[in-house]
C-alpha cells in the first residue's frame, strides 16, 4: 500500500440522517485539488454501506463528515463494520465534534478528528499522515 | 393628490403605537421615518423600506427562539418556561428521524432520536408536546418539511381533541420542500410528489385555517449550505414564485393564499450586504406578485420575514467571540426590517446550546431592542447612497438568476425550480460558492478571527457544553411501543388503506386522510411509508 498521492484514494461519507453536506463537499474538493482521488458515498449511508464501499473500493482512508451530534454512536460503528470485514482502513472524522469527545473516539479506533475550522492544509496533511501510518 | 409622505403620514396616524418616548439618549426627538416629500416610504409599494408604515413603533420584532429536544414531555416543559418568561410564540425543532418521516424505532434512527430536536411519532407525542398550552392563544411554528402535511394533520387533530377548532389555530409550517432538494437535503419523496403535498396543505389552510402561515419560504438553509447572498435571495424568491404558480394551477386565486406566505432569511456577517438583501427581497416580491401574478391585495405583495443569525459564521475557537458576531448579524436583521428573529448561541459550533448560552443570545436581541434606540426609526439606512446602490445591485443579480430559472422552465418558475433541482443546477451552484468561500479563507483573503488570524487564546477553551445522552432514545422507543400495543389495529389499517387510495388520485387533497390517520394513532413512519409506496422515494445522485 503506497502513501504516494498519485495513488492515494479516499472515501468521503455521510452516515445516518444528517443531510448537511457542505462540509463533505468542500473537503472532497480540497482533497481532489491536492491530487488525491476522492469517492463520495452520497447521503444517508449506514455504517455497513460505508464499510462495504471502503473495502470494495480498496481506499486508503475513510473520511466521515458529521454534524448532528450522532458521531459518538455512529462513528465507532463505522470503524467496527470495517474491522469486521477484516480491513484496517483508517477512519478520520470531521465536523461538529467537541474536543471533549476526541479521547473516547480515539479509544474506539478513530484515527484522527478534524474539528470545525480546520484549514485545508491540515485536512490534507492529516489524510496523508493517517494513510502513511497504515502503510 | 397626496404626496407619498402625506400618504405615509395618514397610514402612520392610523397605526396603533408603542409607548415612547421616541428620542435619542440625549433627548433629540426622532421622526418615525426620514425622507423627501416625494420619496419612498415604508408601507408603500414596492415596500423596499418595510411592509408597514409604522414598523417597530407599532410592534417590535418577535423574539422567537427555536426549541426542541428529547421526548415531547421534555420539550413541553421547555415551552412552558418560554411562555412564563414572556415568549409570545413557540417554535418547534424536530429531531432528524421526524424530519425524515422515520419512527423512533426505525433502525436508521439509531443515535438521532431526540438529539437535534423533539421526537414525534404519533398523536400521543403531539398531545404531550402541547399539554396545558392554549393553542388558540399562542402561535406555533413548526420547522418541518418532507412530513409537513403529516405534522400539520397531527397538530390539527391534537388541537381539536383539546377543544380548539382549526380555524382558531395560528402559526407557521415551514413546508418549503424545494430548498430541501437544493440545500438542506432532508427529502423523502421525489420533487413533484412532494409539491402535491405542499399544494394540499396550501389549499387546506387557505380554506380552513385563516390564521395559519402555510409556507415559510426559506433562504436560511441555502445560505448555510454555502450560497452567496444574491443566490440566497434569488433562489428563495424563485421558490416562492414556484409555490405561487403551484397554488394558482390548483385553481386558488393568488390573493387567497399569498398573504399567508412568509419568508425566512439568513443574517450573515457582511453587514450592509445583508441589509441590502432584505430591502431588495421586499421590492422584488412586491413587483413580481403584482406584475407577473396579478395580485391586488397589498398583503399579497408585502414580504414579511423571519431572520436567523448565521450558524456557519460561528467558530469553535474562542467561542465567546460568537456573541459579538451574532450581535452584529442580529442588528443587520433589525435594520433590514425583520418581523421576527432568532439569535444563535455562542456554543453552537460545538453542540446544542446550554441554557446560559441561549439566554445570552436572547439578551443580545433585548439590548438591540431596548438599549440602542435603533428601532425608533423605520429603515434608518434608506437613502444612503451606498445602501441604495447595493440594494439595486442585489436586485439586478437576483433578476439575472430568475431569468436563468425561467429559461430552464420555459417560462414557468415552477418548472424551472424543479428542472434546476433535477439537473443539480442549484446544488452545483451552491457547492461552487461554498468552495470559493473556503478557498478565499484558505488563501487568507477572508479573515475569520480566531481561526486564520488572531489565534492567541485558542487554547483556553473551557466552555461548558450541553451533553445529550442516549437515554432519551430508549425512553421514546418505549413510549412508541406502548402506543403500538394500545391502539386499535383495525382503525390503523383502515386509515392507511384510505391514505393509499387517496394518494393514488392526484386530484384528491390528502389532508383529511392524514387527519383521520393521526386520530387512529398511525405513526409518522407508517403514513410516510404508505405515501412512499405510491409516490416513490427521491435519491440524490452524489456529486462533489
Amino acid at each position: 500500500m503506497s502513501s504516494n498521492d498519485e495513488s492515494l484514494r479516499v472515501l468521503v461519507a455521510k452516515v445516518g440522517l444528517d443531510g448537511h453536506d457542505r462540509g463533505v463537499k468542500v473537503v472532497a474538493r480540497l482533497l481532489r485539488d491536492a491530487g488525491i482521488e476522492v469517492i463520495y458515498t452520497g447521503l444517508f449511508q449506514t455504517p455497513e454501506t460505508v464499510a462495504a464501499a471502503a473495502v470494495d473500493e480498496d481506499v486508503d482512508v475513510v473520511g466521515l463528515s458529521m454534524l448532528s451530534g450522532a458521531h459518538m454512536t455512529l462513528a465507532p460503528l463505522v470503524v467496527k463494520a470495517i474491522r469486521d470485514r477484516g480491513s484496517d482502513i483508517p477512519v478520520v472524522l470531521g465536523g461538529i465534534v467537541p474536543n471533549q469527545d476526541v479521547e473516547e473516539l480515539t479509544a474506539v479506533g478513530i484515527a484522527a478528528v478534524l474539528g470545525p475550522g480546520a484549514p485545508a492544509d491540515q485536512v490534507v496533511e492529516v489524510v496523508r499522515r493517517v494513510a502513511a501510518a497504515r502503510a | 393628490m397626496n404626496t407619498p409622505r402625506q400618504q405615509w403620514q395618514q397610514a402612520y396616524d392610523e397605526s396603533r403605537l408603542r409607548e415612547g418616548p421616541f428620542q435619542t439618549m440625549s433627548g433629540i426627538p426622532l421622526e418615525p421615518v426620514y425622507g423627501p416629500e416625494d420619496g419612498e416610504f415604508p408601507g408603500q409599494y414596492p415596500y423596499a423600506r418595510g411592509p408597514y408604515a409604522s414598523m417597530y413603533r407599532s410592534k417590535l420584532w418577535t423574539m422567537r427562539m427555536f426549541a426542541g429536544f428529547g421526548t415531547a414531555i421534555d420539550t413541553n416543559r421547555r415551552f412552558k418556561e418560554i411562555i412564563k418568561a414572556g415568549g409570545d410564540g413557540l417554535s418547534t425543532a424536530f429531531d432528524m428521524p421526524t424530519l425524515l418521516g422515520l419512527d423512533s424505532d426505525d433502525p436508521m434512527s439509531l443515535g438521532e432520536v431526540g438529539r437535534c430536536g423533539v421526537a414525534i411519532d404519533t398523536l400521543a407525542d403531539m398531545r404531550d408536546l402541547f399539554a396545558d398550552i392554549d393553542l388558540g392563544g399562542i402561535t406555533t411554528s413548526m420547522t418541518i418539511n418532507s412530513p409537513a402535511a403529516v405534522m400539520l394533520a397531527m397538530f390539527v387533530a391534537q388541537a381539536e381533541n383539546a377543544g380548539v377548532p382549526r380555524a382558531k389555530l395560528g402559526g407557521t409550517l415551514q413546508n418549503d420542500i424545494l430548498k430541501e432538494y437544493q440545500a438542506q437535503k432532508e427529502f423523502v419523496f421525489p420533487p413533484r410528489q412532494s409539491m402535491r403535498l405542499v399544494r394540499d396543505t396550501v389549499a387546506f389552510t387557505a380554506a380552513e385555517m385563516p390564521r395559519w402561515h402555510s409556507i415559510s419560504i426559506s433562504g436560511y438553509h441555502i445560505r448555510e449550505a454555502g450560497s452567496t447572498a444574491a443566490e440566497e435571495l434569488a433562489f428563495t424568491l424563485a421558490n416562492g414564485f414556484a409555490y405561487v404558480e403551484l397554488a394558482r394551477q390548483a385553481g386558488l386565486p393568488v390573493d387567497s393564499f399569498a398573504p399567508r406566505l412568509s419568508f425566512f432569511f439568513n443574517a450573515h456577517i457582511d453587514f450592509f450586504e445583508e441589509i441590502a438583501k432584505y430591502r431588495a427581497a421586499r421590492r422584488i416580491w412586491a413587483r413580481w406578485l403584482k406584475e407577473r401574478y396579478g395580485a391586488t391585495n397589498e398583503r399579497s405583495m408585502q414580504l414579511r420575514f423571519h431572520t436567523q443569525t448565521a450558524g456557519v459564521s460561528l467558530t469553535a475557537q474562542q467561542p465567546e467571540v460568537n456573541i459579538v458576531r451574532t450581535a452584529i448579524e442580529a442588528l443587520a436583521g433589525v435594520l433590514g426590517g425583520t418581523q421576527s428573529l432568532h439569535t444563535n448561541s455562542m456554543d453552537e459550533a460545538l453542540a446544542l446550546p446550554t441554557e446560559k448560552a441561549a439566554r445570552i443570545a436572547l439578551r443580545t436581541q433585548q439590548v438591540i431592542a431596548y438599549e440602542t434606540n435603533v428601532a425608533h426609526v423605520a429603515d434608518p439606512l434608506g437613502g444612503s447612497y451606498f445602501v441604495e446602490s447595493l440594494t439595486d445591485e442585489m436586485e439586478r443579480r437576483a433578476e439575472e438568476i430568475f431569468a436563468a430559472i425561467d429559461e430552464m422552465g420555459r417560462g414557468s418558475m415552477l418548472e424551472g425550480c424543479i428542472a434546476g433541482i433535477e439537473e443539480n443546477w442549484f446544488q452545483g451552484r451552491i457547492a461552487d460558492s461554498a468552495y470559493e468561500l473556503e478557498r478565499n479563507f484558505n488563501r487568507g483573503e477572508r479573515v475569520v478571527v480566531g481561526v486564520n488570524r488572531f489565534l492567541e487564546g485558542n487554547d483556553d477553551d473551557d466552555l461548558a457544553i450541553l451533553k445529550i445522552t442516549n437515554e432519551d432514545e430508549g425512553k421514546q422507543r418505549a413510549r412508541l411501543s406502548k402506543v403500538r400495543t394500545d391502539r386499535n389495529d383495525e382503525a390503523v389499517r383502515d386509515a392507511l388503506d384510505r391514505l393509499a387510495k387517496d394518494a393514488v388520485d392526484p386530484e384528491v387533497n390528502l389532508m383529511p386522510a392524514l387527519i383521520e390517520a393521526s386520530q387512529a394513532y398511525v405513526t409518522v413512519g407508517e403514513m410516510m411509508n404508505t405515501m412512499a409506496g405510491v409516490f416513490g422515494r427521491h435519491v440524490e445522485v452524489p456529486t462533489i
